[in-house]
C-alpha cells in the first residue's frame, strides 16, 4: 500500500504529461476510460461486421483478414465477445462515467486513492494492448469464445490461435482483473469515506448506488476470474491438469489426466454472471437519473430502487449455474439455480415498474438524453423478457446453443448497456466538455440505432426457435438452415446501417467538443451535485468550496419550492419536502 | 529524529512540492485548514485495505473450492476404462512447514510491535516539534527491520519446503494434490512478498525525511495486511493438512 500516502487533495498538475497522460485527476481518468472504450467498441463492431458479412457471403475475401475459414470465424467471435464485454461494457459505464461523476456526485474532491486510480486505468490499457496483440502472433487470435471453455482453451495444440494467441488472451484477462480490482477498491472506499456533509447513503443519486454496488460485484467476482485464469495458464504452460482430462488431440494422447472442464465453467460463471450485472447496473443508474430529471418528477420509489439494485447484485452471485444447464448437472441443482434466476425477475420488474411510474404524468422533456434513457428501458424489457424462458432448464436445453441466446444477451447486456452509455454521454457531455452536443444529429442517431438494433437482434430469437445453432460459420451445408438465410441477410443489412450511423454519433461527439454551443452550468436543470459546480468542473471539483447537502437527489416539482427543481445543495427549509 | 511542524506542512506530495499551500479548502474538503489530516488518511487507508483484502480472500476461497471439488472427483483410467480415485496424498514436509509457521507467527508479533512503536512516535511528533521540549531519548528497537528479515526467512523456508517436496518426487504437475500444494503455497508466498516490499518501502521512506505520521500509515496498513497473511497461512496449512 505504498500509494496511501498520496492524499487526494493533490495540486493541479502543470505539464502536459501529468495533466493528460498520467493524470491523477479522476475526471481526466474518466475521459481516458471513455475513449479507451470508444476505441475498443469500434474494434469490436468491425469484427462483428466481418462475421455478419461472412454469414451471408461466405466466399467473400474481406479486408485485413482475407478469406474467412471456420477457425477465423471463431477467432472473430472470440475477440468480438471479449473486447466488447471487458473493454467496452465493463470499462465505459463504470471506469468512464463512474470515475468522472461518482466523486462529484457525492461532493468529494477526488477518488480516495488517486495514484491507484491512475494505475488502474493504465493497467486496463496494457490489458487492451495485450489483447489486441493476440491478432498478430503466429496462429492468430484464440478460438475458444469469450467464455474460454476448457479443454479447448487449455491445450496449446487444440487449434490455430490456441498457442500464443490464447496465452495472450488469458494474460490480458488476468491484467484486466487486477485493473478492475484496483478500480473497485477505489470506488468503494470513496463512496464510504468521502461523501460530503449531509450526503447520507439514502441521499446518494441512484447512479452512485449503481456504481457502488457494481464495484462490490467486481470486487467479489474478478478475484475468482483471476484464480480461474491462473489455473488455466498453469494447465497450458506447466503441465498441470486442473481442467484437462485424459484427452486425445489429432490421435496424440496429451499428458494431462483427471482434470475437470466443468471446474473452469463453475469458476468462470461465478464471475461471468455478476459480470452481466457489472455491465448493466450503471446503465440502470443512468436511466433512473435521467427519467426523473427529464420527467421533472422525483424518481418513483427511491428506496425500492436502492434495494432492488442490492437484490440484483446479491442474487447475481447465486445463479451462475444457469449457464451450465447443458453440462449434465443434477436436476436438483438445475432447479435451484433456475429458481434463483427467476427470482431476479422480481427486483428487475420493480425497477421497470418504477421507471414507468416515474414517467407517468410527468412533464416529459423529450431531449436526446431522455430518448436514450427510454431506449434503455425499452431494450431492457425486450431483452429481459426472454430471460425467464432461458432460466428454465427444460427450455434452455433446446435453446442454449442457438441464436435465441445470442439475441437475448445482445439486447439486454449489449445494446441496453450501450444505450445507457449513449444516455450518459448525451446527459453529461456538457459537464465534461463544456459544450452542448448537436440535438439533431443525436436524434437521428437515436432513432436509427434503436430501430437498427431491434432489426438485428429481434430476428435472432426466431432463428433460435427455428433451431439455428450459434457459432456456425457456414450456413449453406444444412438444408433446414437455407430457408433462414434471407433473415440473416436482412440482419446483415441492418447491421451495416446501424454501424454506419455510429459514425454520426462519433462525429457529433468530436464536432461538439470543439464547435458545440457553450453549455451553462446546469443545462438540464438537474439537482445533483455535479450541476452545482462550474462547467467543466475545476481541478478540485468545487473550486475550494466544500458542498453541503441538504436535499435528496430527485426533488423535482416539490410543492412550495421556488422552481421546479431543488438542487441538493440548496439551503434546507426552502421546501416542505 | 524527524522534527516536523504540523502547523505548516507541505500540501503537495508527489512531485509538486513547489506549489504553495492552498489556503482554506485545499485539504480534503472537510477540514478546510489546508493541513493533511493524518487521522482521516489513516482511516481511509485502513478502509481501503479491508476492501482490498476481499478479493485476496476470494482468490483463496476459489482455490479452496477447486481443491475440494477436485479431490472428490473420479478419474477415467484408460487401461481399465473405469472411473477410479486418483487423489494421492502429498507427504508434506511437516517439520519445515511448522518451523515456517512459527517464523511467520513471530514475525506477526514483531510487526505488531513495530506498528505500536510507530504509532507512539507519531503521537509524540507534535510534542517533539515544540522547540526546547524533549520527551526523552527513546531507543527505537528496529522491529520493522526484524519483521522484514523474518518475512524473508519465511519465504526462504517455503522455498526449502518446495525443494524438499521435489526431492520426494512431487512436482507441480505430478499429481492434482501436489499441483494444489504448489498453487496455494505459491500464491500465499507471492502475497507475502508484496507485504515484504511494502515494509521495505516503509523502511526506505524512514531515511527520506518523510513525516513520521505519513510513514505510520504505510506501516499500520502493512501490519494489518501482515496479520491477514499469517491467518491465511494457518488456514492454508490446515486445509493442506486436514484435507489431504
Amino acid at each position: 500500500m505504498a500509494t496511501t500516502h498520496q492524499i487526494h487533495a493533490h495540486a493541479a498538475p502543470e505539464g502536459f504529461i501529468r495533466k493528460y497522460i498520467f493524470s491523477l485527476d479522476h475526471k481526466v481518468i474518466g475521459i481516458q476510460y471513455y475513449f479507451l472504450a470508444l476505441a475498443a467498441v469500434f474494434v469490436g463492431m468491425f469484427l462483428s461486421l466481418l462475421m455478419r458479412i461472412h454469414l451471408i457471403w461466405p466466399q467473400a475475401v474481406l479486408p485485413l483478414v482475407g478469406e474467412i475459414k471456420p477457425e477465423t470465424y471463431l477467432s472473430l467471435l472470440t475477440m468480438h465477445g471479449t473486447i466488447m464485454v471487458f473493454f467496452v461494457l465493463t470499462t465505459a459505464p463504470q471506469g468512464g462515467f463512474g470515475n468522472y461523476f461518482l466523486p462529484i456526485q457525492i461532493g468529494a474532491p477526488d477518488m480516495a486513492f488517486p495514484v491507484l486510480n491512475m494505475l488502474s486505468f493504465w493497467t486496463t490499457f496494457v490489458a487492451f494492448v495485450v489483447m489486441i496483440a493476440a491478432f498478430f502472433v503466429t496462429g492468430g487470435a484464440p478460438l475458444h469464445g469469450w467464455t474460454g471453455y476448457a479443454p479447448l482453451s487449455a491445450l496449446q495444440n487444440a487449434g490455430p490461435g490456441e498457442q500464443l494467441g490464447a496465452d495472450l488472451w488469458i494474460t490480458s484477462i488476468a491484467i484486466f482483473c487486477l485493473a478492475s480490482l484496483m478500480g473497485a477498491l477505489n470506488f468503494i472506499t470513496t463512496t464510504l469515506d468521502l461523501r460530503a456533509k449531509g450526503m447520507t447513503l439514502m441521499r446518494m443519486p441512484l447512479t452512485v448506488w449503481a456504481w457502488f454496488i457494481t464495484a462490490i460485484l467486481g470486487l467479489l467476482a474478478f478475484g475468482v476470474l483471476l484464480s480461474a485464469g491462473i489455473l488455466l495458464l498453469l494447465d497450458r504452460n506447466l503441465g498441470t491438469s486442473f481442467y484437462v482430462p485424459l484427452v486425445v488431440v489429432n490421435g496424440q494422447v496429451m499428458g494431462h489426466k483427471g482434470g475437470s472442464p466443468l471446474l473452469w465453467q463453475h469458476l468462470f460463471w461465478f464471475f461471468g454472471h455478476p459480470e452481466v450485472y457489472i455491465a448493466i447496473l450503471p446503465g440502470m443508474g443512468v436511466a433512473s437519473q435521467l427519467l426523473s430529471t427529464f420527467s421533472r418528477k422525483p424518481i418513483f420509489g427511491y428506496k425500492a430502487m436502492v434495494y432492488a439494485i442490492m437484490a440484483i447484485g446479491f442474487l447475481g452471485f447465486m445463479v451462475w449455474g444457469h449457464h451450465m444447464f447443458m453440462s449434465g448437472m443434477s436436476p436438483f441443482s438445475a432447479f435451484s439455480f433456475s429458481l434463483m434466476t427467476m427470482a431476479i425477475g422480481v427486483p428487475s420488474a420493480i425497477k421497470t415498474f418504477n421507471w414507468l411510474g416515474t414517467l407517468y404524468k410527468g412533464r416529459i422533456r423529450f431531449q436526446s438524453p431522455m430518448l436514450y434513457a427510454i431506449g434503455f428501458v425499452s431494450l431492457f424489457v425486450s431483452g429481459g423478457l426472454s430471460g425467464p424462458f432461458l432460466a428454465q432448464p427444460v427450455l434452455d436445453i433446446p435453446l442454449h446453443d442457438t441464436y435465441f441466446v445470442v439475441g437475448h444477451f445482445h439486447l439486454i447486456m449489449g445494446v441496453a448497456a450501450i444505450f445507457g452509455m449513449f444516455a450518459g454521454t448525451a446527459y453529461w457531455f456538457p459537464k465534461m466538455f463544456g459544450r452542448m452536443m448537436n440535438e439533431g444529429m443525436a436524434r437521428i442517431h437515436f432513432w436509427v440505432t434503436l430501430v437498427g438494433t431491434y432489426a438485428i437482434f429481434m430476428p435472432m430469437h426466431y432463428l433460435g426457435l427455428a433451431g439455428h445453432p450459434r457459432r456456425y460459420s457456414q450456413l449453406t451445408e444444412l438444408a433446414y438452415l437455407k430457408d433462414l438465410i434471407p433473415l440473416q441477410t436482412f440482419m446483415t443489412y441492418a447491421a451495416f446501417i446501424t454501424i454506419g450511423i455510429q459514425l454520426v454519433f462519433v462525429f457529433n461527439l468530436f464536432w461538439s467538443m470543439f464547435k458545440g454551443p457553450k453549455a451553462s452550468d446546469n443545462p438540464w436543470e438537474s439537482t445533483t451535485l455535479e450541476w452545482s459546480t462550474a462547467t467543466p468542473p475545476p481541478h478540485d471539483n468545487f473550486g475550494g468550496v466544500t458542498p453541503v447537502v441538504n436535499h435528496g437527489p430527485y426533488e423535482y416539482n416539490v410543492p412550495g419550492a421556488p422552481r421546479d427543481f431543488t438542487m441538493q445543495t440548496d439551503p434546507a427549509g426552502v421546501t416542505s419536502h | 529524529m524527524s522534527s516536523i511542524a504540523l502547523k505548516y506542512p507541505k500540501t503537495g506530495h508527489g512531485g509538486s512540492g513547489q506549489n504553495p499551500p492552498v489556503p482554506g479548502g485545499g485539504g480534503d474538503g472537510r477540514g478546510g485548514s489546508g493541513s493533511p489530516n493524518y487521522g482521516e488518511r489513516l482511516r481511509r487507508a485502513r478502509l481501503g485495505l479491508a476492501v482490498g483484502l476481499t478479493p485476496v480472500a476470494m482468490l483463496f476461497v476459489s482455490f479452496t473450492s477447486a481443491y475440494i471439488v477436485r479431490q472428490g472427483l473420479p478419474t477415467l483410467d484408460e487401461r481399465t476404462n473405469t472411473y477410479v480415485r486418483d487423489w494421492l496424498s502429498v507427504s508434506l514436509p511437516v517439520t519445515l512447514l511448522v518451523v515456517n509457521t512459527v517464523i511467520l507467527l513471530v514475525s506477526s508479533i514483531t510487526m505488531e510491535l513495530a506498528r505500536r512503536q510507530i504509532t507512539r512516535q507519531a503521537a509524540l511528533a507534535p510534542v517533539k516539534s515544540i522547540p526546547g521540549v524533549s520527551v526523552g531519548n527513546e531507543r527505537s528497537f528496529p522491529w520493522l527491520n526484524i519483521t522484514v528479515l523474518l518475512g524473508f526467512a519465511f519465504l526462504v523456508g517455503q522455498w526449502l519446503a518446495w525443494r524438499e517436496l521435489g526431492d520426494r518426487g512431487f512436482y507441480l504437475a505430478t499429481s492434482p494434490s501436489s499441483s494444489f500444494f504448489y498453487l496455494l503455497t505459491g500464491s500465499h508466498a507471492a502475497h507475502l512478498a508484496g507485504g515484504v516490499i511494502a515494509l521495505m518501502v516503509a523502511a526506505i521512506t524512514a531515511l527520506l525525511q518523510r513525516p513520521v505520521e505519513a510513514r505510520r500509515i504505510v506501516v499500520d496498513v502493512t501490519a494489518w495486511y501482515w496479520h491477514f497473511m499469517a491467518v491465511l497461512w494457518i488456514y492454508i496449512f490446515a486445509l493442506l493438512w486436514f484435507a489431504r
